[in-house]
């Protein structure tokens, strides 16, 4: 029991991926497909936030105090220690400690983050390019349903081939 | 004469080459934006896709002698940084998707200037400009992270692509969404696998990677990732049951858009699972399992099915779109045969293939230029009207189905003997008899083009223009040059293949 409960985090991600995945198949309603899309999407995005929270860990970013009262130049071995926390961000286990001024400050590893910041950028393109071919399609075609959309087509092409045989008939 | 090519690359040239390919046409497709004139883009897409053509060949020979090289973007060290890393695997589908997107580029403007809005042109040609920058980039990329953006700016830049079929057929509009919806889920899939790796290794260089996964302690994350990764790059290279975009969106897109797509784009998502396949993971039972009980069986599926399918299509282009997926099948069990030779003969049957179909789609093209469809019918009595552009046609079909002195003979040969000595002589069989079906389709074609009269002799067909008809002759003069000598090509697979399994774990290659 607590194994699930410890994950708690991982089944919601899998249940917001499950409810995405319906929903893109399910649904006959392209904007609600392109919804669900998103919701898929948004999943994995937390999933990747998800690995790497530190509990407890905050933004890799230096605090004020973490600066020498006096002056804005940064001390040396803040420089040092950032360096430090970025080699260590490669470990997934995630808590980096960096020595900073002495301190420990524990950050959540910041590389997921980057990561899903490019991700977001890719899904928001991916969903404007699907929106603005939904609007496409009311156009030529009057309806957003994926239902109405393939017997329009077959009526087009049946009509089509009855046109052509008339043609060539009379050709 | 790759060597004088590469004795003659000015040392920038040599020395930044990989990163030149990508970047290059990435901001020209910028500038291109700004282009007024349909045919200045034109020209100016020929020069970028030549000048990626130079930037592979010189890859191409840097490689050669087995060696890799390596290129660290913005000089942050590999690990961390994004890194390119080049070696024969690489290099051959560099070649094949510059080499290809040059000889599309010079082909393009005839059935452009017919088939797309003109207000449109040069922001037809951004769009391709991008595609080839994600191909091109998924072929030569380190990063695991970095080949699902570039995947994703190669498929953002297909979907629209496919989308401007509309103006003349408006059907191409879902079968782009469908694609996008499709491709969507593909790579969202593929980041999950990558995600996975991550939380089991740490890092997303993928040489790091294949370091750090045999010595990882939840080696069920790295399964799962595994087959997120085969599942969603399964959906972009049209796996047998992963493959209904595939057809609409070849049908329906413009001619240009088909032919460039046919030869390059599954091809580089199957470029990448021989990459994760072969390099990323260790080879142990769970791959060994993946490649004999699920490519197998999904290629044998895909060849019989799909072909079968290919035989009751009435759109030429559908035939050889089904076609095209059947074509995957046999790529895939090359590849599950897991051996040197079994890629070598897969990798060989791809860049063949992508001869052959670009030919095929490219004669389609000017078929197109004068006939809005591409029906059956229309292509009754073609062959007189338009021998050039048929005969080029014929040539690549006889390619395709495998008869002997084309490139189709040479990589289907490959591939028998890879399979017999495996072992497998039923993969043979079957091999053979969905050649047979090839017969069947491609031969329907041909009969209706050259034996049939005009079912309406008041459409008078015209020859595709010297653009067109140029590089579509090329092509078939490859097929038949590859059929007498097929020195170069397996000589690029073998080495291409070498790359792949020898730099990897190379313990489990074997009998199995």
């Amino acid at each position: 029991m607590d194994f699930i409960l410890e994950r708690y985090n991982y089944w919601a991600i899998i249940g917001l991926m499950m409810i995405g995945l319906y929903i893109t198949f399910q649904s006959g309603n392209l904007i609600k497909r392109l919804t669900g899309l998103s919701i898929f999407q948004t999943s994995v995005f937390l999933f990747y936030i998800t690995l790497g929270k530190v509990t407890g860990g905050s933004a890799p970013i230096l605090f004020g105090r973490d600066l020498k009262p006096h002056g804005g130049e940064a001390p040396t071995d803040v420089v040092a220690g950032a360096g430090a926390a970025h080699d260590a961000a490669g470990d997934v286990a995630g808590a980096v400690y960096g020595p900073v001024n002495g301190l420990y400050e524990t950050y959540s590893n910041p590389l997921p983050h980057v990561l899903i910041l490019t991700a977001i950028v890719v899904g928001v393109a991916t969903l404007a390019l699907g929106l603005s071919l939904i609007v496409r399609i009311r156009e030529a075609y009057g309806t957003i349903e994926a239902d109405e959309v393939a017997a329009i087509d077959l009526d087009t092409a049946i009509a089509e081939a009855a046109d052509r045989e008339q043609t060539e008939a009379a050709a | 004469m790759i060597d004088t090519i590469g004795n003659m690359a000015p040392a920038w040239l040599q020395a930044h080459a990989a990163a030149l390919l990508v970047a290059v046409p990435l901001i020209c497709a910028a500038i291109n934006t700004f282009l007024n004139s349909g045919r200045l883009s034109w020209l100016v897409v020929m020069a970028v896709a030549a000048f990626s053509f130079v930037c592979s060949l010189v890859l191409l020979w840097q490689v050669q002698d087995g060696e890799v090289v390596r290129y660290a973007l913005g000089g942050f060290a590999p690990p961390h940084g994004i890194e390119f890393r080049i070696d024969s695997l690489n290099a051959m589908f560099l070649l094949l998707v510059t080499g290809f997107g040059l000889v599309a580029a010079v082909c393009s403007w005839p059935t452009i200037k017919a088939e797309i809005n003109p207000a449109k042109h040069s922001l037809f040609y951004s769009a391709y400009l991008v595609c080839l920058t994600g191909l091109a980039g998924v072929a030569i990329t380190n990063d695991a992270f970095n080949l699902f953006v570039f995947l994703e700016i190669s498929s953002i830049a297909t979907y629209v692509l496919v989308a401007i079929g509309a103006r003349r057929d408006r059907r191409a509009l879902p079968a782009a969404f469908n694609y996008l919806i499709m491709g969507t889920i593909g790579a969202t899939f593929f980041v999950i696998g990558v995600g996975f790796l991550y939380a089991a290794t740490g890092t997303l260089n993928m040489s790091d990677m294949a370091r750090l996964i045999p010595q990882s302690e939840s080696p069920r994350a790295v399964q799962a990732g595994l087959s997120f990764i085969v599942v969603g790059l399964g959906l972009k290279l049209a796996m047998w049951p992963l493959h209904s975009w595939l057809p609409n969106a070849y049908a329906y897109a413009p001619s240009f858009v088909t032919i460039f797509l046919s030869a390059t784009a599954t091809k580089v998502a199957l470029y990448a699972v021989i990459r994760f396949l072969t390099y990323v993971f260790p080879q142990e039972e769970a791959e060994a399992m993946l490649f004999a009980y699920v490519f197998a069986p999904l290629g044998i599926a895909a060849m019989v099915v799909c072909s079968f399918q290919a035989v009751f299509q009435t759109d030429v282009r559908r035939t050889l779109a089904y076609s095209s997926v059947a074509q995957v099948g046999y790529m895939l069990l090359g590849l599950s045969l897991a051996t040197q030779t079994g890629i070598a003969a897969s990798l060989l049957f791809l860049f063949n293939h992508a001869l052959m179909k670009g030919a095929l789609f490219m004669a389609l093209a000017g078929v197109v230029l004068h006939f809005q469809g591409t029906q059956m019918r229309d292509m009754a009595g073609l062959g007189r009207q338009a021998p050039w552009t048929m005969t080029a046609f014929a040539i690549a079909a006889l390619s395709l189905i495998g008869v002997p002195l084309t490139a189709g003979f040479q990589s289907k040969f490959a591939l028998l003997s890879a399979v017999l000595e495996h072992g497998w002589p039923w993969a043979a069989f079957i091999i053979v008899a969905t050649s047979l079906l090839a017969v069947i389709y491609m031969g329907r074609i041909v009969e209706a083009a050259f034996f049939r009269a005009p079912v309406n002799p008041d459409k008078v067909h015209k020859e595709a223009p010297l653009a067109l008809l140029a590089p579509l002759w090329l092509l078939a003069i490859a097929n038949i040059w590859i059929g007498v000598d097929a020195s170069v090509p397996i000589g690029l697979a073998q080495a291409a293949a070498e790359a792949a399994i020898g730099s990897g774990a190379p313990a489990m290659m074997g009998g199995r």
